[in-house]
């Protein structure tokens, strides 16, 4: 035989219809397997699906909070309370001249009497304000700032500039509490960040762990196929895929449960918004965290079974 | 086709599996392997299907320099070489079909030539009947020619058994001779090692005897 240097080389590439039908097949293949094992299958999904489940669902519930914040702190208003000495009709002439401002939007006057009536419906309070011999209440002009003073240093601006009126004993803007409630949304946001971060890195383990237990499992087929000429990626897919397949079925079953949860919450939700008079209620889940968990789902299964692969398939060779 | 040039292999334990082998085997040749068990017979034969690495000299197969091959060529060169084994190596959650395709899936054929090359295969062996029976309910004979039958599906130019007959009676084992001596007369190139030396004495092959790691004897050096 003659010794030529480099003589014929591999033919290595597949045509792409087969490769295309192969990696069909061996997805299918891998399903097929999963679909043996129900139980251990079904606990492993059902592990991830609650991983992705929590940071999923927070994400979607704090979203909801933060855009209730956010359509408050747009609409938000300042109550100017009139002094005590000042009567009806001059209440209603500030209003006017309130009104006529370019900067404002709308002036509501909510006189004594008005005011008075309100406390007794609301307040509980009306046998105990009938025992008083005059109004205690002063009148309020309610404004809606314009499209000029939108935001919460023009707001506050507008506030102190009204407060020179020699009528206006308070001008308060009501804001401070959707400023707090933006801050706590912001920091549970935060910590929803982090247990997403830490709970990523929990998928990734138990796909890892329950691949590098199929590995072992397969032990001697790994072996196998090695010795008929399989290569490294031909014994890699299948274990990917059932990576992607854990994923898959681990994010359907934590769109479940978010919307178990969602479903859940919506009474108590709706019921605690009437209290505040307000027609709030949980959306449903919206498309950034739909795509967010049924992307982030097989897409974190597939490295976790990169990684038990990577670091497992290479120590098994025939012998 | 197989040629070792100054071949020597030394496992990390410091044992010397081969030390110093010059052996040249032509194209179509067939030549039968002996020696005592630890003589190197099976070491010789690992490092033709890269299952092992020689520490000196130079091997080659199918005019490839196998010192020269990346871990990445290791599956190609294999799909050349068909490995035969004294313990089968079969898949037991796997039909016989199955076992005997594999080389071919691993390769990528299209399934329509997959059938029909296993029922080849299965043929030549005389299985054909067993394709959808579970190795374990078969005899050690026909396991035997269920492996024998995936090492030569692919139809590779070499095909390597070790202790092929190991575990045979005298029967199954001139069966399995006869076997080898078809594929050898359609051109294939058989490397067997055995120790069973009255069998192979009658076939009037080349012998080529190991002892220590050297070659001691050998019948038919081409020139």
């Amino acid at each position: 035989m003659a010794r030529r240097k480099r003589a014929r080389r591999f033919k290595r590439r597949l045509n792409p219809v087969t490769w295309l039908l192969r990696h069909a097949q061996m997805s299918l293949s891998s399903l097929g397997r999963l679909s043996r094992n129900p139980i251990s299958t079904a606990m492993t999904t059902a592990v991830v699906g609650i991983a992705l489940a929590l940071p999923g669902g927070l994400h979607l519930l704090v979203g909801n909070v933060s855009e209730l914040g956010g359509s408050w702190e747009g609409s938000a208003s300042i109550s100017l309370f009139l002094s005590q000495g000042v009567g009806d009709e001059q209440a209603d002439s500030v209003r006017q001249q309130i009104a006529l401002r370019d900067d404002i939007a709308e002036a509501r006057l909510i006189d004594r009497h008005q005011a008075l009536e309100e406390f007794r419906r609301l307040s509980g309070f009306g046998e105990a304000i009938d025992l008083l011999d005059q109004n205690p209440l002063p009148a309020v002009v309610l404004v809606r700032p314009g499209e000029h003073a939108q935001g919460k240093d023009a707001v506050a601006a507008l506030a102190r500039e009204l407060q020179e009126f020699r009528e206006i004993e308070l001008a308060q803007v009501d804001l401070q509490w959707v400023e707090r409630l933006g801050a706590i949304t912001g920091t549970i946001e935060r910590a929803v960040l982090v247990l997403a971060v830490l709970l990523a890195g929990a998928v990734l383990l138990i796909v890892g762990n329950t691949i590098r237990l199929e590995i072992q499992n397969r032990h001697d087929e790994i072996e196998i196929v090695k010795l008929v000429g399989g290569t490294d990626g031909f014994i890699r897919r299948p274990f990917l895929y059932e990576g992607i397949w854990y994923g898959l079925f681990g994010a359907f079953i934590a769109l479940f449960l978010i919307l178990v949860s969602l479903y859940l919450l919506d009474g108590p939700v709706q019921r605690l918004a009437g209290l505040y008079q307000s027609d709030f209620s949980l959306t449903v889940i919206d498309s950034a965290s739909l795509l967010g968990v049924l992307l982030g789902g097989p897409l974190l299964g597939l490295s976790g079974a990169w990684l038990a692969v990577g670091r497992h398939l290479a120590q098994i060779q025939p012998e | 086709m197989i040629r070792f040039d100054h071949v020597a292999k030394r496992y990390p334990t410091g044992h010397e599996g081969l030390s110093g082998v010059d052996l040249y085997l032509q194209a179509g040749e067939m030549a039968f392997l002996t020696g005592h068990s630890g003589a190197g017979k099976s070491t010789l034969l690992k490092l033709i299907g890269l299952l092992e690495r020689a520490t000196r000299g130079q091997v080659w197969v199918n005019e490839r320099n196998l010192n020269k091959l990346r871990a990445r060529d290791i599956p190609y060169h294999r799909r050349e070489v068909g490995m035969i084994f004294q313990d089968h190596r079969l898949l037991h959650d796997r039909t016989v079909f199955d076992n005997i395709a594999l080389p071919l899936v691993v390769a990528g054929m299209r399934h329509a030539e997959v059938r029909r090359r296993v029922r080849a295969a299965m043929d030549k062996v005389g299985l054909l009947k067993k394709e959808k029976v579970f190795p374990i309910t078969l005899s050690g004979g026909e396991q035997q020619r269920v492996g024998i039958a995936r090492a030569l599906v692919s139809k590779p130019p070499v095909l390597l058994a070790d202790e092929p007959t190991g575990n045979l009676d005298p029967d199954l084992s001139r069966e399995i001779m006869e076997l080898f001596l078809q594929f050898n007369q359609v051109g294939v190139t058989l490397l067997i090692a055995t120790h069973d030396v009255d069998l192979v004495n009658r076939l009037g092959k080349r012998i080529i005897n190991l002892r220590d790691g050297r070659v001691a004897t050998d019948s038919g050096v081409p020139g």
